[in-house]
């Protein structure tokens, strides 16, 4: 193992991946700062690339997206009270009263170094345990592959968001997109209507541009703040010793809840972030000062945010499973280029894998690196006049869509998919369901006809396997999880603690 | 406040039209499973219309629950975001101009090249948006193409379409 990740920096340190990866996270960054643009669009955005470009420097450079945007999306949080991706939305509480105090600099130091202790000890487990998952994986069948990417999309449309229902709506829209174009098995046409553009499908690239592109850049276009935040001038980030004192353990402390978090469906950024903000909360000795702008506050969120990103990467490149809009963006770059993601991986592109997990070091410096002194140039991004921006948006998105096959039906779907994205964001429809259904609806379908040809037609083919039983029984538990909570609330007297949270 | 909960009742009312979407696609997906000859290389129990049926079936499923939620009060909660001002209703206008770009980016740049179409989303969706410098947004506008067009063609290796103008640059 160690020889390969040393293989892997061979690979990685070559002057193009180096140049890709410092690409990458300069990139990442500037998204992550710039309102309107997250990772997941980014990424969308740059898919065209893969038609140029070989695999391992467009993942060096998609790793860097990822890495820098999340690390992008705090600067605004701290500096503008607006969190530029919703991993950082955590990091606005503390992060944006310390910014008013005056302690600007101090906040994005002490977030850019959690973002790098959170992303070397999340790649570290990352090394250590994606070849042990990915030798488990291997033996795994039809069947179980059935169960745990229905476990993907139960999780991800049940666990996150707000309405269930609008959840599996989205992911039937999902579904539905997914099944236009060829049966894989027989052949047939399917929801193409007699359209020679439709038999392929519709291009992975397209749908993902127009959602996360289009749809976003309409809704934001149809909602546009007229007076825009003013953004707290900053210097140069730096730390005294008190802080660091401070800081250390939430940053140590931020991988053990950001990583498993990160690698299971339906975890992302989101709920450890929130769940380090907590815990730092409960541990830390100047409670008082949390709500006004706690040091403590910054480190350990942003550093879970970080390991969690390295956690999604785990479960992608082991399992071929998407738990964020990011890895799920990725994942259809990776059927670009006609890899297939999971246990074989390891195996069948063991160059691949490793030159991207090392590049995921040299990003991580190089972040650290760039982002201390360059903190102040970031903040100035915050001023680019919104028309420009979201025209750009649209610009490269169009431009990219019709790169895939010059074909002018590919910026008709483009527009098509990006109005339902546009009334999936107005009526809280959640958008990753549906990528996510678009993505692995297909795979799922193959799967389950595969698994049920192997058992003859009986549906027990299915359940033959304790594993596939397990992912069930934890399917039919967050199904039913409302109900179970209902009951326990009846019969458990009502002990709330008061001061939680 | 009576503007106000009118357009709250209205918006509740509009969310039915996302139920009436999930419903008419799962009906055309059942009916297009439903017409599918055959299968004569059928391979395994499985053919290719049960998956249809499974999803146009969630679709009318969904569709259903949300109709009943929306009527019983429920409401999708609008994404916000960084430059996203909810308190105020939505301004639908810019939607449509900025659809009216891209349409015209789409018709264009087939006959008229990429130098055009392009130049003509970006300085309209940039007026859609409401900048009225009328002038920097146009050069503004052919340089973010043009240089786009250039690393295209020869960073990525994908040339653009140039239309009437191939030859002439």
């Amino acid at each position: 193992m160690l020889s390969n990740l040393l293989d892997g920096f061979a690979t990685a340190l070559t002057v193009e991946h180096l140049l890709l990866a410092a690409l990458g996270v300069l990139l990442g960054t500037a998204i992550g700062v710039l309102p309107g643009i997250g990772p997941a669009m980014a990424v969308a955005l740059l898919l065209p690339i893969t038609y140029s470009i070989e695999a391992t420097g467009a993942f060096i450079m998609f790793a860097g997206i990822y890495y820098g945007g999340m690390f992008g999306g705090s600067t605004t949080s701290i500096l503008l009270n607006t969190p530029g991706e919703t991993a950082a939305v955590v990091t606005a509480i503390e992060g944006h009263p310390m910014a008013k105090k005056g302690r600007g600099a101090q906040a994005l130091a002490t977030a850019a170094i959690g973002h790098f202790v959170g992303g070397m000890v999340g790649t570290i487990l990352l090394v250590a345990l994606a070849p042990l998952v990915a030798d488990f994986a291997v033996n795994i069948g039809a069947p179980d592959f059935v169960a745990v990417m229905l476990l993907a999309f139960i999780a991800v449309t049940s666990v996150l968001g707000k309405s269930r229902v609008r959840g599996f709506a989205s992911l039937a829209i999902g579904l539905t997109i997914g099944l236009i174009g060829l049966d894989p098995v027989t052949g047939q046409q399917r929801l193409t209507f007699g359209s020679l553009h439709l038999v392929d499908g519709i291009d992975v690239v397209v749908v993902a541009v127009g959602l996360f592109a289009v749809g976003e850049a309409l809704w934001v276009a149809a909602n546009l703040r007229r007076t825009a935040g003013k953004p707290i001038p900053v210097g140069r980030p730096w730390l005294n010793r008190d802080d660091v004192r401070r800081s250390w353990k939430p940053w140590l402390r931020g991988p053990v809840i950001g990583f498993p978090f990160g690698a299971v469906p339906a975890g992302g950024a989101e709920i450890p972030t929130f769940l380090s903000y907590v815990t730092e909360k409960r541990l830390s000795r100047r409670k008082d000062e949390f709500g006004k702008g706690a040091i403590e506050g910054v480190a350990g969120p942003e550093s879970t945010a970080s390991a969690s990103a390295a956690g999604t990467l785990t479960a992608m490149l082991t399992l071929g499973l998407p738990t964020t809009a990011v890895a799920a963006v990725m994942l259809a770059a990776f059927q670009q280029y006609g890899i297939q993601p999971g246990p074989l991986l390891f195996e069948r592109e063991s160059e691949l894998v490793w030159a991207l997990i090392a590049s995921l070091f040299i990003g991580l410096t190089l972040l650290l690196l760039l982002n201390l002194p360059l903190a102040p140039l970031w903040a100035r991004l915050l001023r680019i006049p919104r028309p420009y921006l979201y025209a750009g948006i649209l610009f490269f998105a169009s431009v990219g869509a019709y790169a895939v096959s010059s074909d002018v039906v590919d910026l008709v779907m483009l527009l098509v998919i990006g109005l339902i994205g546009l009334m999936m964001r107005r009526f809280g429809l959640p958008v990753l369901p549906a990528i996510i259904a678009v993505i692995l609806g297909p795979s799922v379908e193959n799967q389950l006809r595969r698994a049920l040809q192997l058992s003859g037609g009986d549906l027990g083919g299915l359940v033959n396997t304790t594993f596939s039983v397990v992912v069930y029984c934890v399917i039919a538990a967050i199904l039913l999880w409302p109900l179970i909570a209902r009951l326990v609330r009846k019969f458990a007297r009502p002990k709330v603690d008061s001061h939680a949270g | 406040m009576s503007t106000r909960n009118l357009t709250g009742r209205l918006a509740g009312k509009s969310e039915l039209g996302v139920a009436g979407f999930l419903a008419v696609l799962g009906v055309l997906v059942i009916v297009e499973a439903a017409s599918l000859p055959p299968a004569i290389g059928q391979f395994g129990p499985i053919g290719p219309d049960v998956v249809p049926y499974i999803v146009g079936g969630l679709l009318l499923v969904t569709a259903g629950l949300l109709a009943v939620d929306v009527l019983r009060g429920g409401r999708g909660e609008a994404e916000s975001g960084e430059d996203i001002d909810l308190s105020v209703p939505p301004e639908w206008r810019t939607v449509l101009l900025l659809a009216a770009a891209f349409a015209a980016n789409i018709v264009l740049i087939d006959t008229a090249g990429f130098l055009v179409s392009g130049t003509v989303l970006f300085w309209g969706s940039v007026y859609a948006l409401g900048s009225r410098r009328y002038l920097r947004d146009g050069l503004i506008a052919v340089a973010v193409t043009v240089l786009t067009y250039l690393l295209f063609a020869y960073s990525l290796g994908v040339p653009l379409p140039l239309g009437p103008l191939d030859g002439v640059i």
